[in-house]
C-alpha cells in the first residue's frame, strides 16, 4: 500500500486543483480577510506604518474590521497625526490625512489647534480651483467636525458651485480648470467633497442643484464597466490617462463618493439595485488584496456598501461548493452583507441546473428551506436527480418584505459552480490475450478490481492485449473520467502509457504488439502493468496493480532505437545542477608598477635634453612683441592652443568625442581669428625689417 | 683602422662646422625632431621590454612622436630660405601650418589613446 501512496497524493493534488477555481467563489469579507490586513499594514522596523497616507489607511482598515492593535502603534499613529497638524506648514493634503487619523483613533487634540487648522483650510477652499485641493480640505474639515469640533462652513453654497463648475457633460470631473482631461476617479472624489460641503454647511444647499449631482450620478453609472458574470467595475476612459490609478482605486473613490453623497442628501438616488450588486462582487471577488492600498479600498468601499442609503447589497453565497453524493450533502446557501451579517427574512428559489455542457438539467423551480439556526437555506440535493459532476446552480432571491425592497439589492439570478461527487461503480472487468486473426480469445480473466486481483498473462508479439471495463454513476449512467490511462512498466523501468478510449459503453483497450514492437525497443520480458482512472468528481479514484504481462518479442533489428536511458532515481530530475563555470578571459600581463613609473620618468629625459639644447642655442623671447595690442594677440594665441590641448586631455579623461568636436569648433575659430592677427603682425614687423 | 677614424673624425668635423651656420630658427626645429625621435625610441625600448599589451595607447604614443616630427620636418623645408620652392611662403603661414596640422594629429592621438 505503501508503494501506492506517491500516485495517490498525485491525484489527490489534482483534485484539488480542479476543485480550487470553483472555491474563488464570491465570498462575504472573512477572517482571512483579517490576517491578509494585518500582514499588509505590518509596521516598519521603527514602529511606524509608514507615511500620512498609508497610516491612515491602515488605522482605518484595522478599525473596519476590528482588528486590535497595540497601543504603541495608535501612540505612534497619533502622535505623527497631532505633530502634523500642529505644524504650520502642513499643506492642505497632510492636514487631511492628519485629521482622519486622529478621527479614527480618538487622539487628544488640542481645540486651538483644530481652531486654527479649521481656518487655514477655510482660507485653502475660498483661493483654490483645483478639485484635490477642494477635496483635501473639505475633507479636513469634515474629520474635525466628526471629532465633536463645531465647524461651520459659511459659503458652502458658492464652494458647492466651484466644485461642481469642473463636472463633464458625461457625469466624469477635471481635477483642475486648466485640465482638459476628465476622469472617473476624479468624479468620485468630487462627489465625495460635495457631501462633505453639504454635511458642513449651516443652510441647506440649493435642491435643484444636488438634483443636478443626482443627475451626474446617474449619468456615471452609464459609464461603468462589466464582466459577465454580473460583476460591475469603474475604470478610466483612456487608461493611458497621466493620472490613472486603475479599476480598484477608481471604483473605490465613486463607491466613497456616491455612499456619502446618498448619505447627506434626501431622497434616493437613482442607480439599478445590480449595479450596486455588482461592485460589491467586484471588491469581494478581489480575494485577499495583494497592496494595502487595494486592501484598504477593498474593505472600506465594501464597509460603505455595508450600510448604506442607496442599496445594501445581499451577496449569495456557498459554504461548500463540493458536495457528496454518498453522504448525501445537502446544498447549503448563504445569503449575507458583505461582511457576512445576516439579511432580512427572504426566499431563495433554485431556479435552474446547467449541466458542464450548459445543458439544461432542470428547470423546475424549487424553494429552498431556511435553517433559523444556522441562517442557511439549504435543499436536499437527492430529488433533483443530479448525477456526478460539474453543475452551475441559478438562484433567486426574493425579499419576503417589500419594503425590504427599497433598501436591499439583490441582483435578479445569482449563478454558482457546484461540483457533485460520488461513488464511481466498476463493472465487468476483463483482460486477456487474444489471437491476431479475427479475435479468437485465448484467455480471457475477469477481474474485480475493487478488491485487487492480480493476473499473470503471457503473450508473443503475433498476439494482443485486451482490457475492458465499465463505469456507471451512482444514478447508474457510463461515467467518463478525466484520466484513464493503462501503463506498461518494464523491468528496466521503460515505462508505455496508453489512454484507455471509452465509448457509450465500455472503456476498452487492445492492444496489439505486432505494431508495438519498436515502440516497447523490442524489449522482451516482464512487463507491471498499472490502470489509472480518476476525475474529481470521482470519490474512489483509482491507481492499480493489475499483475504482469511476460511479453516475448523478436530480436531487435540494428538500427532498432534504442531504449532511453532511465534515471535512477525520477527525483534526481529536480536535484541540484552541476555548478556552471564560466569562462573569462584571461587579464593580460602587465609590467611592475615600478618599471611603468620608471619608464615614464624615461620619456621625460628627451624632453629635458630638448630644454638643454634650447639653452645650449640660446633662444630668447626677444621676438615677442612688445607692443600692448598685438602682445595681447600672441598670448591669447598661446593660450588658445593651451586650451585645445586642455580640451584633448579632458576628451581623453572624460568627454565623449562629439562634445569635443563642439567645444573644439569654437576654440577653432578663436584660435584661427588670434592666430592670423599674431603672425600677420609678426610677418609684417620681418618684412619692415627686410626692406628697412 | 687608425686612418679610416681619423677620416670619420674629420667628417664629423666638417660636417659640424657646416651645421654651426645654420640659423638659429632651424636648430631649434632640428633639436624638436631629435626630441621627439628619441621619445619615440623610447618608447619602443619599452614595447620589447615590458610588452605591447596596450598596444592602441603604444601606437598612438609613438605616432604622436613621429607624426610631430614628420610635421616638424616639413616646416623645417619650408622655413629654410635655401629652399627657392618656398620663397614666396612667409614663414609665419608655415607656422600656422604646422600648429594647425599638430592640433588635428593630436585630436586624432587622443581618440585613439583609449
Amino acid at each position: 500500500m505503501a508503494r501506492r501512496l506517491p500516485p495517490l497524493g498525485a491525484l489527490l493534488i489534482f483534485l484539488a486543483a480542479v476543485v480550487a477555481p470553483l472555491s474563488y467563489a464570491v465570498r462575504p469579507v472573512s477572517d482571512a480577510h483579517r490576517s491578509a490586513a494585518a500582514e499588509l499594514f505590518a509596521a516598519s522596523t521603527d514602529g511606524s506604518l509608514g507615511d500620512l497616507e498609508s497610516t491612515y489607511e491602515a488605522v482605518s482598515t484595522f478599525k473596519i474590521l476590528g482588528v486590535q492593535k497595540d497601543k504603541k502603534l495608535a501612540g505612534k499613529a497619533c502622535k505623527l497625526a497631532t505633530d502634523t497638524l500642529s505644524a504650520s506648514s502642513s499643506p492642505a493634503k497632510d492636514l487631511f490625512h492628519a485629521g482622519r487619523i486622529a478621527a479614527v483613533l480618538g487622539c487628544s487634540v488640542d481645540a486651538g489647534v483644530y481652531d486654527d487648522v479649521a481656518s487655514r483650510l477655510k482660507a485653502v477652499i475660498k483661493d483654490t480651483n483645483s478639485l484635490l485641493e477642494f477635496y483635501y480640505s473639505v475633507g479636513g474639515l469634515l474629520s474635525l467636525k466628526e471629532q465633536g469640533h463645531s465647524v461651520v462652513l459659511s459659503d458652502a453654497d458658492s464652494t458647492f458651485h466651484a466644485i461642481k463648475a469642473l463636472s463633464q457633460s458625461d457625469g466624469r470631473w477635471r481635477y483642475d480648470t486648466n485640465s482638459a482631461e476628465s476622469s472617473t476617479f476624479a468624479a468620485g472624489i468630487a462627489l465625495e467633497a460635495l457631501a462633505g460641503v453639504v454635511s458642513l454647511s449651516d443652510a441647506e444647499v440649493d435642491p435643484s442643484m444636488i438634483g443636478v449631482v443626482k443627475n451626474d450620478i446617474a449619468k456615471l453609472f452609464g459609464s461603468i464597466k462589466s464582466y459577465d458574470d454580473g460583476t460591475f467595475y469603474f475604470d478610466e476612459k483612456h487608461v493611458d490617462a497621466s493620472e490613472y490609478k486603475g479599476p480598484i482605486t477608481t471604483s473605490a473613490s465613486v463607491v466613497r463618493g456616491v455612499t456619502s453623497f446618498a448619505n447627506v442628501v434626501s431622497g434616493k438616488l437613482n442607480v439599478p439595485g445590480e449595479k450596486i450588486l455588482g461592485l460589491a462582487k467586484f471588491f469581494l471577488g478581489i480575494g485577499l488584496p495583494g497592496s494595502g492600498k487595494d486592501c484598504f479600498n477593498q474593505i472600506e468601499s465594501l464597509s460603505l456598501l455595508e450600510n448604506n442609503r442607496v442599496f445594501v447589497p445581499l451577496i449569495l453565497s456557498l459554504p461548500s461548493n463540493v458536495l457528496s453524493l454518498t453522504s448525501k450533502d445537502q446544498l447549503k446557501v448563504e445569503v449575507t452583507t458583505v461582511f457576512g451579517s445576516a439579511a432580512p427574512p427572504l426566499r431563495v428559489n433554485l431556479v435552474q441546473v446547467l449541466g458542464s455542457d450548459s445543458k439544461v438539467v432542470t428547470t423546475d423551480s424549487k424553494e429552498l428551506q431556511f435553517d433559523l439556526q444556522n441562517s442557511l437555506h439549504y435543499l436536499d440535493i437527492a430529488p433533483l436527480k443530479i448525477d456526478v459532476g460539474k453543475y452551475s446552480l441559478f438562484f433567486e432571491i426574493s425579499l419576503q418584505d417589500q419594503e425590504h425592497e427599497t433598501v436591499y439589492t439583490t441582483g435578479g439570478r445569482n449563478a454558482e459552480t457546484i461540483v457533485v461527487t460520488g461513488l464511481i461503480k466498476v463493472d465487468k472487468a476483463e483482460i486477456g490475450i487474444a489471437e491476431n486473426d479475427a479475435g479468437t480469445v485465448e484467455s480471457v480473466e475477469k477481474l474485480d478490481l475493487l478488491k485487487g486481483t492480480q493476473v499473470s498473462l503471457s503473450a508473443n508479439h503475433l498476439q494482443k492485449l485486451r482490457l475492458s471495463f465499465q463505469l456507471a454513476t451512482p444514478l447508474g449512467r457510463t461515467f467518463k473520467p478525466h484520466q484513464v490511462f493503462l501503463k506498461l512498466k518494464h523491468e528496466s523501468k521503460v515505462e508505455h502509457l496508453f489512454v484507455v478510449p471509452g465509448s457509450a459503453r465500455q472503456f476498452k483497450i487492445v492492444l496489439d504488439f505486432l505494431g508495438l514492437v519498436e515502440k516497447f525497443y523490442y524489449l522482451s520480458g516482464r512487463y507491471d502493468l498499472e490502470l489509472a482512472v480518476g476525475d474529481a468528481a470521482m470519490e474512489n479514484s483509482f491507481i492499480l496493480d493489475l499483475g504482469h504481462l511476460e511479453l516475448d518479442l523478436p530480436e531487435a533489428p540494428e538500427k532498432a532505437p534504442r531504449p532511453p536511458a532511465q534515471a535512477v532515481d525520477p527525483f534526481s530530475k529536480f536535484g541540484p545542477k552541476k555548478e556552471i563555470n564560466h569562462i573569462f578571459r584571461v587579464p593580460e600581463k602587465r609590467p611592475p608598477k615600478e618599471v611603468s613609473l620608471a619608464f615614464t620618468g624615461v620619456t621625460l629625459l628627451p624632453f629635458i635634453g630638448f630644454l638643454i639644447g634650447l639653452m645650449r642655442l640660446g633662444v630668447n623671447l626677444k621676438n615677442f612683441p612688445s607692443l600692448p595690442g598685438p602682445a595681447a594677440f600672441a598670448s591669447l594665441f598661446h593660450a588658445g592652443i593651451g586650451a585645445v590641448l586642455l580640451l584633448y586631455v579632458l576628451f581623453w579623461v572624460k568627454l565623449d568625442l562629439f562634445t569635443t568636436l563642439k567645444y573644439l569648433g569654437f576654440l577653432a575659430v578663436f584660435l584661427v581669428f588670434v592666430g592670423h592677427r599674431a603672425l600677420s603682425y609678426l610677418s609684417s614687423t620681418s618684412t619692415k625689417q627686410k626692406t628697412a | 683602422m687608425p686612418k679610416a677614424a681619423g677620416d670619420a673624425k674629420l667628417l664629423i668635423q666638417s660636417l659640424s662646422k657646416a651645421y654651426a651656420a645654420t640659423p638659429t630658427n632651424l636648430k631649434i626645429i632640428d633639436l624638436y625632431v631629435v626630441f621627439a625621435v628619441a621619445t619615440a625610441v623610447v618608447q619602443v625600448v619599452y614595447m620589447g621590454v615590458v610588452g605591447s599589451f596596450p598596444f592602441n595607447s603604444f601606437l598612438s604614443g609613438v605616432l604622436s612622436c613621429i607624426g610631430t616630427a614628420v610635421l616638424a620636418v616639413c616646416l623645417r623645408i619650408q622655413v629654410n630660405k635655401d629652399n627657392k620652392e618656398f620663397k614666396d611662403l612667409a614663414p609665419e603661414r608655415a607656422f600656422a601650418d604646422f600648429v594647425l596640422c599638430n592640433l588635428v594629429l593630436h585630436l586624432v592621438i587622443m581618440n585613439f589613446l583609449g
